[in-house]
């Protein structure tokens, strides 16, 4: 096929039958392409090495507490909602040696694990939701400010070389979404004026007879890729389909989320009655904090092997509903779990604006679907920011004395 | 240089079933070089050569069910200058605690032909609750990678990375996906403490529980959710709570809370029957 250039800004009309240039494009060009695949019960993130890997004709239902797959009466590439894990899995693993030390006679020398970024292939993420770039940017953001210890290691894979992304329009909602709320979603927006941003937009139409897709490039890598992939202009009709699409996903949007002062929230909230409530039912399993894909703490473990010659530090995922995480002199700061689900909502929500510009909370619903009693946060909130006299109040599906 | 002495730890067997002890024996690769680093000096299971103590690191297996067990775990301890429970019965009483919900006596009266014989206490209990425990490492059995980090952590003398969470943040370390949410499963995970691996989730089972209760077990949540959500029935929800972990705290009552949810039940059945 010859090349025909991409302008960047333009809307092409794509077969869905040449989905597989997108990925034969990207692997010439060097890229791992990473995205959704069927794993048992869920859709998970992994390599993909064509669009046979995709959750093809897959579905799912979710609720607070639930998840289910579900076949779709099309065969749509991208019908599903989010899964479980997001996209922090491959930019800031759940375990990452920082160092190793080896004894050597009487000294000892320090070695550095692998650059990540230093492999010879770069990621491409395929499959990238609205809400999940917004993700993205918060935990960039995040290094920013706060200049983590790992923060060159994880620079070295999302800013020198940060991934491609090929992003994908929502063509529904599952019930626990609510974007619209956070304004992260579900139209994958204008192109980014700073900071990570799309290299190709993809929106499906799944119809039976002429199932295509629109494909928009963002950045010029992305007309590079977009140029080996055989497409056309997209009439003024398709342009708008797009458009319809995301105002039909954002219409159908079952959860909402409402603060007006969420810099208050923390102060307004410290002593209400309702964090026993949640408290009494809060699991403090960290569930929540593991499928966000904001959540960026982590803890520092240093280990020793048993010839006593070797010592590695390793950092890794933790979370506030951790005992140990807020483990200072003397003791844990934050002993109850009123204090642990407090700190986490306050932040996410509240003082996150403060800290890092931005709500900590994309809205992708992630945590309401996979709290295994089913804590739904925006329920939980609604209850906070009414008066402390109006408590009592029937919290989701679960009520508990 | 000068040679520094080894330390000398001691393995001991109380009411069990030498499965820790096995975990142990099954560090294959590593006991050569653990022999190296610390002298095992009493550690029947494997060898009959033993040394007299007193011993730097104790570790104990088993629960306390006899007089004469609730005699020697004491001289145990003034032998050990660390004392390291190794296991679920050291640490709550074990499966065989299950006995500590009901008649002993009547037990003994209908297995052994001369119950007189049987000197048992009426309870199976954990070592904390007899002696001072340094460290209590969980686990039916016992991970033997955390049992290596525990010797190695003592002979360092730092703290051993032996984390409180729950077994899901291993679920999600392991990429399991979470069995409780995706398909409805009872899972013991988010009451457990981890350590084990997520071995059971992996594997498409609900966690089991044998690490026992992590710390703030909200088991009346889980156990509301289990039968409001998920169906279960409460002779179900006793087993749960009632297998390996059956005497420690929050286990017990929840199992208790269980049965006693099942008292109208059985009523209900026994009036059909007459
Ligand atoms: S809110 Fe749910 S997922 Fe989060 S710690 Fe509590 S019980 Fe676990
Ligand atoms: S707090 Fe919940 S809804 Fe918000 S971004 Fe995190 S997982 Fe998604
Ligand atoms: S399967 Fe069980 S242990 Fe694993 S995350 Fe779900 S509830 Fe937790």
């Amino acid at each position: 096929m010859a090349t025909l250039s991409a302008d960047i800004g333009v809307t092409y009309r794509m077969r869905a039958g040449d989905l597989g240039a997108l990925f034969s494009t990207l692997h010439a060009a060097n890229f791992l392409t990473i995205g959704p695949r069927l794993s048992g019960e869920a859709i998970i993130l992994e390599e993909l090495n064509g669009p046979e890997d995709l959750p093809v004709g897959w579905g799912d239902e979710q609720e607070a507490g639930r998840y289910r797959l579900r076949r779709r009466a099309d065969q749509a590439f991208f019908g599903y909602n989010l899964g479980p894990e997001s996209w922090k899995k491959f930019l800031t693993p759940q375990r990452q040696l920082l160092w190793r030390a080896r004894r050597q006679g009487a000294t000892f020398t320090i070695e550095q694990p692998e650059r990540l970024g230093g492999g010879p292939q770069q990621l491409a993420f395929i499959g990238v939701r609205a809400c999940e770039l917004a993700a993205i940017r918060v935990q960039e953001r995040v290094r920013e400010v706060s200049g983590q210890p790992a923060n060159d290691l994880i620079d070295a894979k999302c800013r020198v070389a940060t991934p491609f992304l090929v992003g994908v329009t929502c063509a529904q909602s599952a019930a626990t979404c609510f974007c619209t709320s956070m304004g992260t979603g579900p139209a994958l927006g204008p192109p980014g004026s700073s900071g990570v941003g799309y290299d190709l937009a993809l929106t499906e139409f799944p119809s039976e007879d002429d199932h295509h897709f629109t494909i928009e490039a963002r950045s010029e890598r992305g007309a590079d890729i977009a140029s080996h992939i055989p497409r056309q202009l997209a009439t003024e009709e398709e342009c708008d389909a797009v458009r319809q699409q995301s105002d039909t996903t954002a219409a159908l949007m079952r959860r909402h989320l409402k603060l007006d002062k969420p810099a208050q929230l923390f102060q307004d909230s410290l002593e209400h009655p309702h964090w026993d409530e949640v408290a009494s039912r809060c699991l403090s399993c960290a569930n929540c904090t593991l499928v966000c894909p904001t959540c960026f703490c982590t803890n520092i473990e240093d280990t020793s092997d048993l010839s006593g010659d070797v010592a590695e530090r390793w950092l890794r995922w933790d979370s506030c509903f951790h005992l140990d995480f807020s483990y200072l002199h003397g003791g844990s700061v934050r002993q109850t779990t009123r204090s642990r689900y407090r700190q986490w909502l306050t932040h996410k929500l509240g003082t996150w604006h403060e800290q890092f510009g931005s709500s900590g909370c994309v809205g992708c619903g992630r945590c309401i679907a996979w709290c295994p009693v089913g804590i739904d946060l925006t329920v939980e909130l609604e209850a906070l920011t009414l008066s402390p006299e109006v408590t009592g109040v029937q919290t989701g599906k679960y009520e508990h004395p | 240089m000068r040679r520094e002495r080894l330390k000398k730890m001691a393995v001991w067997k109380f009411a069990s079933c030498d499965g820790c002890q096995l975990s142990l024996l099954d560090c294959e690769d590593e006991l050569l070089t653990l022999a190296g680093k610390i002298k095992i000096a009493h550690f029947i299971e494997a060898s009959r050569a033993v040394m007299r103590g007193p011993y730097d690191l104790s570790l104990v297996e088993g629960s306390i069910t006899t007089p004469d067990d609730a005699e020697r775990i004491k001289e145990v301890r003034r032998e050990s200058r660390t004392l390291i429970t190794i296991g679920a019965c050291a640490t709550s009483g074990g499966i065989q605690a299950l006995r500590n919900f009901a008649d002993v006596r009547e037990f003994t009266s209908i297995v052994y032909a001369r119950p007189e014989y049987i000197h048992t206490l009426a309870q199976s209990t954990g070592i904390a609750d007899h002696v001072k425990v340094d460290f209590e490492l969980r686990g039916c059995p016992i991970n033997k990678r955390q049992l290596l980090e525990v010797i190695l952590a003592f002979l360092k003398g730092r703290r051993p990375n032996i984390a409180s969470e729950s077994v899901c943040v291993e679920c999600k370390a392991r990429g399991n996906i979470c069995i409780a949410v995706a398909k409805g499963v009872a899972c013991m995970g988010p009451v457990t403490q981890a350590g084990c691996g997520a071995i059971c989730p992996a594997y498409d089972r609900g966690c089991y529980g044998c690490f026992g209760p992590k710390e703030h077990a909200n088991v009346n949540s889980l156990r509301a959710d289990w039968s409001e959500q998920k169906g279960l029935s409460p002779l179900a929800m006793e087993r749960l709570f009632h297998t390996f972990h059956a005497w420690a705290e929050p286990f017990r009552q929840a199992g208790l809370a269980a049965k006693q949810d099942l008292t109208p039940e059985i009523q209900r059945i026994e009036a059909e029957c007459e």
